[in-house]
């Protein structure tokens, strides 16, 4: 039965990965688009197109914490006491990035605009490396078990932390360059689609490095993950690479709508990947799944919610998302009468 | 150099725990002002919503627009300090979390549920006023309604699981080793506190929004949009003020039954006795007296149980040992905060009096000034009101995190660094809570700027959607 909940654990982070990330992926082209006017353009774009459903993704993170911490209450307790700094850091950031970005659309002058715009674009690169940094704490074996602190600054100022925070921090910039890409052509925007299918390319060569470089200080540094990497979760990650590479493929092709389906599998590769390395531990080689698990009256608490998040959450999900994609929602609600007036009286 | 090391260990040295209370207690206090708007401005919303399909109301549809968008900046704000709180639940008492989160967290796994379900129908109302059908779109926002009251439920039925734990079994190391969801969140300080709760969220929201329409009418603004807007905020109030003096009442008699130790901090009773004045203000000393304020003779018994009249004996906070009772100082804290929630809530129970009865005799609202000046100030009355009830329950429990079972000190995290967390966190909650009053002002004098509400195309009519934001220029 833990098990089960592990999977599902997996899986919210998966998707917080690939939809959080790719709008954490924008806020990181949004703060290297240059000044105002040079950036002017793809930042609109980027702007307009994580306006509706950046919302409902900050839930996959709270989901996250709550089904760790119901589920999995000491290791919960060892990771959130050892890695106080980098977590911290991250709530930060997240109270930073979507302050600014909600404010960003409802302020109109120009200087408060761009402040809030690089509130946003600063915290949006800060959260995911943290996030990374959290992973390559717990992966490397840093995390105690036993509800105990462990090094509160090594567990995060590591070989492996710093890899895992760039491999995050470049895999969701590659992801959201991608999307981007589509939401472009679908404006018939050639000068952007080329801009960001540039970076795309770009980041996922990157993205390819740091892998592999990882893969060098992970054998170093966290056998057991490595092991498991190159051993049993090792059809993951070539998929996943062979996803990233068709992506690209794709992209130069001008099929934008395949290229975001493979660049979805490769990130999603990567997470998958990482929980495949390390299983059965929880937190590696000290803590199992299994034994980290709550009383079962709690674990069947939680199917329920897991079955009322499929039957309620789901389809409201999946339409809200097939509204997107159809292009059926206008960036800004409802036009009111008073910006009509505005675009009325303007010059 | 060695002052420098100095430095250093003190820094080092600094106790984590009343950081850790005081960052908890702010972050929190900050989470509960945007509640009440999350919970029932979708209620008031679609009351306008309704009203301009049934009846054509022109402005009606345009307040429901707007209310919908002013809702989904506090839902931001609101989404982005409560994701605070889950991580703090973590960073400050991990050791609460470690031992407790099997039990504890049940409520919140289903919270969480509800609360994307809210997330995901705020942005389909939001986005689908032009292209959805005007009643389909009418019922997207029925599910926000919903998710709000059942998502509000769950949380504080995990805080009344702190008031009143049960649900679970324990070996004979202290551990959880079983657990009943069902027993966790029907726990018996449950039902009276959600539901105190829950009329709170409605009765704050109401008169906050109110209060905004309220400073508009003094300020000559007394058009139908405005009347409407008021109306409809002021009376979800004034219907829900009655019904949480009934409920408050249950609940103090709750809290007089099986948490005897807060119900003596409330009334401030150092010894046990009968015949215990119900004192208005006053202080607890440490040697165990109480001074000032005006105490009504006997009222304390008598309201606890009016069965028995003032022979009712009310335990007093020397029943228990020091170390198990709230000190001095969080008694005198709690007892304040009482007298300010029932002081209030009665003052504004008068206000909602008033208001019911003009409608009753006369048909409409009171018109004069008194009233309006009296109205602006309810929002922010109601919005101390419900702090103070907060302060009551939270502080009243003290030192207990969870009620006979771990004391605060047990619970909190080791990091000496909270006190750096804590100024960090107050800082930028102070720009958020500012930036985003100006950004509500902001939208709501450019609305006013606009001038008349005249909508030229039908608002469900499909149309482009505009790209990109009004043009910064003309604004200036
Ligand atoms: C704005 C709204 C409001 C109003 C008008 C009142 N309260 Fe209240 N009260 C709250 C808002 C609130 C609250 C903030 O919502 C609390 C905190 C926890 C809770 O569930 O409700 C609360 C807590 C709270 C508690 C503590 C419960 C506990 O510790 O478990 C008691 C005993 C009362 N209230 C009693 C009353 C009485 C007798 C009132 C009548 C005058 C009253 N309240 C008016
Ligand atoms: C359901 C929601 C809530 C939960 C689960 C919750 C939980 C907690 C926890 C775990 C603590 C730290 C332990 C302690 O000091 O007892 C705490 C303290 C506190 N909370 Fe709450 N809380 C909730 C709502 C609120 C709200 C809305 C307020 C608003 C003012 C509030 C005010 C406080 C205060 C003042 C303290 C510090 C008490 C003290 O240390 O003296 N709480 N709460
Ligand atoms: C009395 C206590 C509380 C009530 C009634 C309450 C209610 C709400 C409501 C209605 C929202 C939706 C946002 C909005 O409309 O502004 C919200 C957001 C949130 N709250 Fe609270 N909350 C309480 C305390 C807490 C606590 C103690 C936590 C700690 C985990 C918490 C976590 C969250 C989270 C994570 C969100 C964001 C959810 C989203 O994105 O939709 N809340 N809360």
């Amino acid at each position: 039965m833990s098990d089960t909940v592990a999977v599902v654990l997996l899986l919210a982070l998966t998707a917080y990965a690939v939809l959080g990330g790719a709008d954490f992926g924008a806020g990181f082209w949004d703060l290297i688009a240059g000044g105002p006017e040079r950036g002017a353009r793809p930042r609109e774009l980027i702007e307009h197109s994580i306006g509706p459903v950046w919302e409902a993704n900050h839930v996959w993170l709270i989901f996250i914490f709550v089904v760790s911490w119901t589920a999995f209450p000491e290791a919960y307790a060892s990771i959130m006491l050892t890695l106080f700094v980098p977590l911290t850091l991250a709530a930060l950031g997240i109270v930073l990035r979507g302050a600014s970005f909600a404010f960003r659309k409802s302020v109109v002058t120009l200087r408060s605009r761009r402040g809030f715009g690089a509130a946003f674009a600063a915290s949006s690169v800060l959260v995911p490396y943290c996030m990374g940094a959290v992973a390559g704490g717990i992966a490397s074996g840093r995390v105690p078990a036993g509800g105990q602190a462990g090094d509160p600054v090594d567990s995060w100022l590591n070989p492996t932390s710093l890899v895992t925070g760039l491999l995050a921090l470049t895999a969701v910039a590659y992801l959201a360059a991608v999307y981007l890409v589509w939401e472009a052509r679908g404006d018939d925007d050639a000068e952007l689609t080329e801009y960001f299918r540039r970076r795309a390319v770009v980041s996922a060569v990157v993205v390819a490095v740091v892998g592999v470089v990882g893969l060098v200080v992970l054998h170093g540094d966290a056998p057991y993950v490595f092991d498991g990497i190159t051993g049993r979760a090792l059809p993951v990650v070539v998929l996943g690479f062979l996803c990233g590479t068709g992506a690209l493929v794709l992209l130069a092709r001008d099929a934008t709508r395949g290229a975001r389906a493979l660049a979805v599998l490769a990130v999603a590769g990567l997470v998958v990947a990482w929980g495949v390395a390390q299983w059965p531990y929880l937190l590696p080689e000290t803590l199992t799944v299994s034994s980290a698990a709550a009383p079962s009256g709690t674990l069947q608490a939680l199917f329920v919610t897991i079955g009322l998040a499929l039957v309620i959450v789901l389809p409201g999900f999946l339409l809200l998302f097939a509204l997107a994609q159809k292009r059926l929602l206008p960036g800004e609600g409802v036009p009111d009468v008073a910006d009509r007036t505005m675009h009325g009286s303007a010059d | 150099m060695s002052t420098a090391v100095q430095v250093v260990g003190l820094i080092a040295d600094v106790d984590p725990v009343p950081w850790a209370r005081s960052q908890m207690a702010f972050t929190l206090a900050f989470h509960i002002i945007l509640v009440p708007l999350g919970v029932s401005w979708a209620f008031l919303t679609l009351i306008a919503n309704y009203r301009a399909l049934r009846h054509d109301d022109a402005d009606a549809l345009l307040l429901a627009q707007r209310w919908s968008k002013y809702m989904a900046v506090t839902f931001a704000v609101g989404a982005v300090t409560g994701t605070v709180l889950s991580f703090e639940f973590g960073l400050l008492w991990p050791r609460f979390m470690g031992r407790w989160g099997e039990a504890f967290g049940v409520p919140f796994a289903f919270e969480g549920i509800f609360f994307f379900t809210e997330a995901i129908f705020v942005a389909i109302y939001l986005y689908g006023w032009r292209r959805m059908r005007p009643w389909a779109h009418f019922w997207t926002g029925v599910p926000i309604v919903l998710a709000g009251i059942f998502g509000t439920m769950s949380v504080v039925a995990a805080n009344a699981w702190m008031n009143a734990p049960s649900g679970f079994t324990l070996d004979s190391s202290g551990d959880v080793v079983s657990v009943d969801p069902v027993e966790v969140i029907f726990n018996d300080a449950m039902p009276l506190e959600t539901a105190h709760m829950l009329v709170a969220a409605y009765l704050v929201g109401g008169f906050l929004i109110a209060s905004v329409y309220a400073t508009g009418m003094l300020r000559g603004r007394t058009d139908h949009y405005h009347r409407l807007a008021f109306t409809i905020a002021f009376t979800v109030a004034a219907i829900a003020t009655p019904i949480q003096m009934g409920v408050g009442d249950a609940l103090a008699r709750w809290v007089y039954d099986e948490q005897p130790v807060k119900f003596a901090a409330i009334e401030l009773v150092p010894q046990t006795s009968s015949d215990v004045p119900e004192t208005l203000l006053g202080h607890l000393n440490s040697d165990g007296s109480v001074t000032g304020g005006i105490p009504i003779p006997g009222l304390a018994s008598w309201l606890s149980d009016p069965g028995t009249g003032t022979s009712t004996v009310v335990q007093g906070l020397d029943s228990v040992p020091a170390s198990e009772r709230p000190t001095e100082q969080e008694a005198n804290v709690v007892h304040l905060a009482w007298d300010v929630m029932v002081g209030l809530g009665t003052l504004l129970f008068l206000l909602s009096l008033w208001y019911g009865l003009s409608w009753a005799v006369r048909r409409r609202a009171p018109g004069n000034r008194v009233f309006l000046v009296l109205a602006a100030c309810s929002g922010v009355l109601a919005v101390v009101t419900m702090e103070s009830g907060w302060v009551v329950t939270e502080v009243g429990r003290q030192p207990w995190i969870v009620y006979e079972y771990m004391k605060v000190e047990n619970a909190a995290t080791a990091n000496t660094g909270v006190w750096i967390t804590f100024i960090a966190v107050v800082l930028l909650y102070l720009a958020l809570g500012v930036t985003a009053i100006q950004v509500l002002r902001g939208m709501s004098r450019r609305f006013r700027r606009a001038g008349g509400f005249h909508e030229v195309d039908g608002p469900y009519a499909p149309s482009e959607p505009p790209r990109g934001e009004p043009d910064e220029e003309t604004v200036r």
